[in-house]
């Protein structure tokens, strides 16, 4: 029964492919391929609808206010509202803008998030496109994000669209490092590339409770503190939204864009998410495996999920708590902070593996990480450097 | 299937890389670069290349592909301008191609077949590179890492001589 609940959908898939025999090879290839991309367009699709009103809905509880509540019970027919207004806007191209790339950019964009969404396994069996690389393609596929942002900043043709563009393609590709880095760990001590055998590694639990999780390790913890703060930066998200700062650039390189265009950068931002999402959960809470072994009859895509909607709740509650950072804060994070810790955390993997990964290798782990986060922040502390604010002509 | 697909991806890379050379305004020159970039890791891909298809798309598209962007954007004040045709480049062009296929046609490899070769997966090249290839691996992470500092270095200087 439980083993018929996990599988389902394999299977699903398994009952609707005979219905092709007889048709030649590459058909029967191309519709599989056809039926993963579609369950795949589904379920995000019905997330984003989601998640865009229950994100409106815990803003609006943490700033003591209703959010959208008049569509539907609770509000939440609120997304095909919204979708239609999207739909019947509008669509404004600016005379000065270069029309085949102020085109492109949104289909680019939204193609890379949605590509990147593919290697992801979503359960036992569930992972769209495993190929063994999956890991190298995630990351591929998201550094062509860059250029297509920078195809909607210059193509719009509008001087506030270029710097938030600018501001972006900075920032992501400050924060690229820190994020591929922080993976290295997960793949050294796995030996592979593919997230299908990361996530295998994860299985089994110590003493029936204790999953074999990376997080639970000093260096997957610290590592997935700073791959989920560098997600954050590679998804535009508050507070590290300063690429479309409303009071600021109007909305960065999505200011000339309008209706369905628009939509679609948005989808792409919260496919984004998801994907970043996705791959912390893969390579550090233990992908679609259960937290405790008695857990295990339910369903493993159901796991997954509810890992997936917990990071983006994070995702929501930072956004709802903490202002927006200065350009040059990000940047200084990155480099000073961000990038030795990563490094930290691979020496860090290093010493938990030499040491034979039970206790003594815990505590040797946690011991190189404190003190390289202790000197760290004792070398780039800044605050003696501040000296009492003096106003020239404010007094 | 296989010769379809080199069919179709070749056309794709060939006038992606024609509208690289002949297009008049340079972001649109360059874009269609990175277009070619793609088209050239896709038939990685269909070798069964997999990692470097992968790593075509990553380097070139993901870096290389940002930094002509950001290079044409940085140096130049009309590059929204058209530029005029210039024959010089199309003289160059050529010359160079010429040298190639002279050069490519007297390569005695080339009338060898190619030798059947194991499928290369990502845990075989990982092994390759950390045992037989790991001076040069070690010789390029020097390399990089003195341009980085370079890089640093080239930054600090300029916040030097303002203060």
């Amino acid at each position: 029964m439980n083993d018929f609940l996990d599988q389902i959908f394999v299977r699903a898939k398994q009952m609707l492919l005979p219905l092709l025999t007889g048709a030649p090879d590459w058909v029967i290839q191309l519709a599989s391929s056809l039926i993963n991309i579609f369950a795949l367009l589904g379920v995000f699709l019905t997330l984003f609808a989601l998640i865009s009103v229950l994100e409106r809905k815990i803003l609006g509880r943490m700033q003591n206010r209703y959010g959208p509540n008049r569509v539907g019970p609770f509000g939440l027919f609120q997304p095909v509202a919204d979708g239609i207004k999207m739909l019947i806007k509008e669509d404004i191209v600016p005379v000065r803008a270069d029309k085949v790339v102020h085109f492109l950019a949104p289909i680019m964009i939204a193609a890379t998030a949605i590509l990147a969404l593919g290697v992801i396994p979503y359960g036992r069996n569930m992972t769209p496109f495993a190929i063994d690389g999956g890991i190298l393609f995630f990351f591929a596929v998201g550094s062509t994000t860059e250029l297509a942002v920078f195809m909607a900043g210059w193509g719009s043709n509008n001087k506030f669209s270029m710097l938030g563009a600018m501001r972006a393609i900075a920032q992501m590709i400050s924060y690229e490092l820190p994020l591929i880095i922080t993976t290295f760990p997960v793949v050294m001590v796995v030996g592979a590339l593919s997230p299908d055998a990361i996530v295998a590694a994860q299985g089994g639990y110590a003493l029936g409770v204790m999953p074999h999780w990376f997080v639970t390790t000093p260096w997957g913890a610290a590592a997935f503190i700073l791959f989920f703060v560098s997600g954050l930066v590679e998804s535009n998200r508050t507070p590290f939204d300063v690429p479309e700062g409303e009071s600021e650039i109007v909305a960065g390189h999505m200011t000339e864009y309008s209706g369905f265009k628009y939509a679609t950068f948005f989808m792409a931002e919260y496919f984004g998410m998801f994907a970043i999402s996705g791959l912390a959960v893969t390579l550090f809470l233990g992908g679609w495996h259960a937290p405790i072994a008695g857990l295990q009859f339910i369903p493993s895509y159901v796991w997954f999920f509810a890992k997936l909607s917990a990071l983006l709740f994070v995702y929501i509650w930072v956004r709802g708590t903490l202002p927006r950072t200065r350009v040059d804060q990000i940047m200084n994070f990155a480099w000073k902070f961000m990038l030795p810790m990563a490094f930290t955390c691979l020496v860090s993997a290093a010493v938990w593996h030499y040491q034979g990964r039970g206790l003594a290798g815990w505590l040797w782990s946690l011991g190189v990480i404190v003190v390289v986060y202790v000197a760290l922040s004792r070398l780039i502390d800044t605050r003696k450097k501040f000296a009492t604010r003096t106003y020239r002509f404010a007094e | 299937m296989s010769t379809a697909a080199f069919i179709v991806i070749a056309i794709l890379i060939l006038a992606a890389a024609l509208a690289a050379a002949s297009l008049p305004t340079l972001i649109h020159a360059a874009l269609s670069f990175a277009v070619a970039f793609v088209g050239i890791a896709a038939f990685f891909f269909l070798l069964g290349a997999e990692f470097v298809g992968l790593v075509q798309v990553f380097v070139y598209v993901g870096a290389v592909a940002v930094l002509i962007v950001f290079t044409i954007l940085l140096t130049r004040r009309d590059a929204t301008t058209p530029d005029k045709f210039n024959w010089g480049g199309v003289v160059i062009a050529i010359a160079v191609f010429n040298g190639l296929v002279w050069a490519i046609f007297r390569t005695p490899a080339l009338s060898i077949g190619a030798p059947q070769i194991e499928p290369l997966t990502v845990k075989r090249i990982g092994e390759v590179l950390m045992t037989d290839y790991v001076w040069p691996l070690q010789c390029v992470g020097l390399v990089l890492t003195a341009a980085l500092i370079g890089a640093l270095i080239l930054v600090m200087e300029e916040k030097n001589s303002k203060s």
